[in-house]
């Protein structure tokens, strides 16, 4: 019988079967950052080992750093110096390729590796961070993993893991307009909740996937850790050869053939199964949005706010609850008829050059509503360099948006810059949960151009009506 | 590390789906790079009055006299979703939690868990409400009894309840294993793979 995708770069890795059933898994590369990763190296150079590999191991500075102008060490986070500092002399210590402050090559760690063309098919690769499933979209095997499990990595170039199941996610039909690749992942999560892919490595497949542009997919699988799964992947195909080649650590001449031909066999089987299986019909999707603290808390934008009552058992019925106290939102009322206060583009969800793009052309010619403050951080400084040579800062700025050095920004509180207390936020990012953009903010996931259309307008708003 | 053979605790229900790591220590907490100093931080925004704040809220569950020294949380599905921050497991550790028992964990958590000496159990969300509703009765005298040699807790009524776990993970818990050393068992193994892998993926190693 045929091999899905995942068993085949499972098989490939696996250095040899544990007694207790899991498998030693070779791991290619891996990612830190100042947040987590000096935790990790620390260790290891105070349990007296070392590095096994540092020439696979990377680090970019992207969760502490402030991302206004002119930055540098210093950070609004108390003691985001230290963090900044410790990495950068354990990442000197430890000879690992480091993408430091004020490297071009620095940004959103997810943003950074495919970018750099670090994540490429066919790779193992982990980071101490939940977002690492993002890079499965070039079918590759990415996951997040703890500080502690990234120190396994590093040491011994192999992780410890049970092999998870299988699901395939299919993508039927083509996307309507103003449906964007965020609102495909926000609706399945909505639809099968927070936890339906726990315990599975997903795959993501079907006509909508194929059609995907690269940095779509990378949207895509970004988001498939906020549906527990263990990881999340596409297979590789022209689209994924073309983003590759001819990034700094793509592989190069004579290479290049040899990875190609490999990674042209890279795809399931057409008699594998799956442990499970979702299909979508894409003429289901609508612009998306979330209205509660978990990104199961979904709804249509031309939608209400749903009743608890409808919930499917008492403990979803008391999470939500809790999320329209949290949010203060009442059941049947409009989601466009939210005012918001704030609007927010980046994180490692949708802040690549196709968001800004797609965001700038709603903002072009328009201007943020009075008293919405608008914020963008572009996903990597590359990004942030190629947005302006396009001269997309100028259209951000025009229409009263602030224009930012990269890095994770307020994708999260961190005990410096925020939101505001209590203040509604549209934003681009991955997680509603509560405080996770400041004191009690109050966070609706949405796609850039749903972003870019409520900061206009000063309300949550269905962008088709402002798109040509 | 610390083993997890027995243990006998006070169990304190937090009955909420999808408790995220940002929950269970919000970023804010983190303050320095360090394993230690985060149990202070544990569920912050739950278990003070203001963001930042210690002033606490006598409403939390850990916060109310009867759940002193509670070391077992009983929770809902999903429980520790979200962000890969260690730190939510070294705060729990820290705050005296042994044992999280929910339904169902998010991933990264889990094995956060196991690689830190924390056990976490997973029972079917029925069993989970009968255990709090016994609990709620009297915590400090209705405590949950953990056996991890034969995988059964042990409820205040004295009912048994078998959990699963896989084998290499209770064994890394009963015996406090240095998971590092133990693969380093296997580095011949790792050197051999890695020499075929040489021939078969050049481009992986090729220097920039």
């Amino acid at each position: 019988m045929g091999k899905t995708l995942f068993e085949k770069l499972w098989d490939e890795h696996t250095v040899t079967r544990l007694d207790d059933g899991s498998d030693l898994i070779y791991i290619d590369r891996v990612f830190l950052h100042e947040r987590t990763g000096s935790i990790a190296l620390k260790s290891i150079e105070a349990d007296g080992r070392k590095v096994r590999d540092e020439s696979q191991v990377f680090c970019t500075m992207d969760h502490i750093v402030d991302t206004f102008p002119g930055r540098s060490d210093e950070t609004l986070m108390p003691s985001g110096k230290d963090f900044i500092q410790t990495t950068r002399q354990a990442a000197k210590d430890a000879g690992i390729n480091l993408f430091d402050l004020h490297d071009e090559r620095q940004g959103i760690v997810h943003v950074v590796s495919p970018e750099q063309g670090i994540a490429q098919p066919g790779v193992t690769l982990v980071c101490p961070d939940s977002h690492t499933c993002t890079e499965g979209a070039v079918g590759a095997l990415a996951w997040g993993i703890g500080s502690t499990e990234a120190e396994h990595a590093m040491v011994t170039k192999t992780l410890r893991v049970k092999k998870p199941k299988t699901m395939f996610v299919r993508y039927d039909g083509e996307l309507g307009p103003g449906v964007t690749a965020k609102d495909m992942i926000l609706h399945l999560i909505g639809t099968y909740g927070a936890s339906g892919g726990s315990g599975y490595a997903i795959e993501f497949g079907g006509e909508a996937v194929r059609e995907l542009p690269m940095e779509a997919r990378f949207t895509l699988c970004n988001m498939a850790v906020e549906f527990a799964a263990f990881l999340g992947l596409v297979a590789p195909d022209d689209i994924t050869f073309d983003y590759v080649k001819g990034r700094p650590y793509a592989p190069k001449g004579e290479n290049w053939d040899k990875a190609l031909a490999y990674w042209k066999n890279l795809r399931t089987d057409d008699d594998a199964t799956f442990d499970a299986e979702i299909i979508i019909d894409c003429a289901d999707i609508s612009p998306t949005i979330t209205w509660g603290t978990s990104p199961q808390h979904t709804a249509p934008i031309s939608g209400v706010v749903p009743d608890p009552a409808t919930a499917k058992d008492a403990n979803a019925r008391k999470a939500m609850e809790r999320a329209l106290e949290y949010m203060d939102v009442n059941p049947g009322t409009p989601l466009q008829s939210l005012e918001i206060d704030a609007a927010f583009i980046g994180s490692c969800t949708n802040a690549r050059i196709s968001d800004l793009r797609a965001a700038a052309a709603i903002l072009k010619g328009r201007h943020v509503k009075d008293g919405v403050k608008a914020i963008v951080v572009p996903g990597s400084t590359l990004v942030k360099k190629a947005a302006e040579a396009e001269g997309l800062d100028q259209v951000f700025t025009d229409a009263g948006f602030e224009w930012r050095e990269s890095g994770c920004s307020m994708c999260f509180f961190a005990g410096g810059e925020h939101m505001g207390f209590q203040e509604r936020v549209v934003s681009t990012t991955n997680r509603n949960f509560e405080s996770r953009q400041g004191p009690e903010t109050r966070t609706h996931l949405a796609s850039p151009i749903v972003v870019a259309a409520s900061a206009v307008t000063g309300h949550i708003t269905d962008p088709r009506d402002m798109m040509d | 590390m610390e083993k997890f053979v027995e243990h006998i605790g006070v169990a304190a229900p937090l009955l909420r789906i999808n408790i995220d790591t940002d929950a269970i220590i919000p970023s804010r907490e983190m303050k320095r790079v360090s394993k230690q100093g985060l149990g202070e931080g544990l569920f912050a925004g739950w278990r003070y009055q203001e963001p930042g704040s210690r002033d606490l809220n006598p409403e939390f569950v850990l916060n109310r006299p009867e759940y002193k020294d509670t070391s077992i949380l009983l929770s809902g599905d999903n429980f520790g979703c979200g962000s890969s921050r260690e730190h939510a497991v070294w705060a729990l550790d820290e705050y005296g939690i042994r044992s999280i028992v929910a339904p169902s964990f998010g991933a990264i958590f889990y094995n956060n868990c196991i690689r830190n000496g924390l056990l976490p159990i997973v029972l079917d969300d029925s069993v989970i409400q009968d255990l709090a509703a016994q609990v709620e009765a009297d915590p400090q005298s209705k405590k949950l009894r953990i056996n991890l040699t034969d995988k059964v807790l042990t409820a205040p009524d004295g009912k048994t309840h078998s959990f699963d776990i896989e084998d290499s993970h209770r064994e890394m818990l009963l015996e406090g294993l240095d998971v590092i050393g133990l693969t380093l068992r296997h580095e011949s193994e790792i050197n051999a793979f890695q020499a075929r892998d040489r021939e078969r993926r050049p481009w992986i190693y090729q220097s920039v």
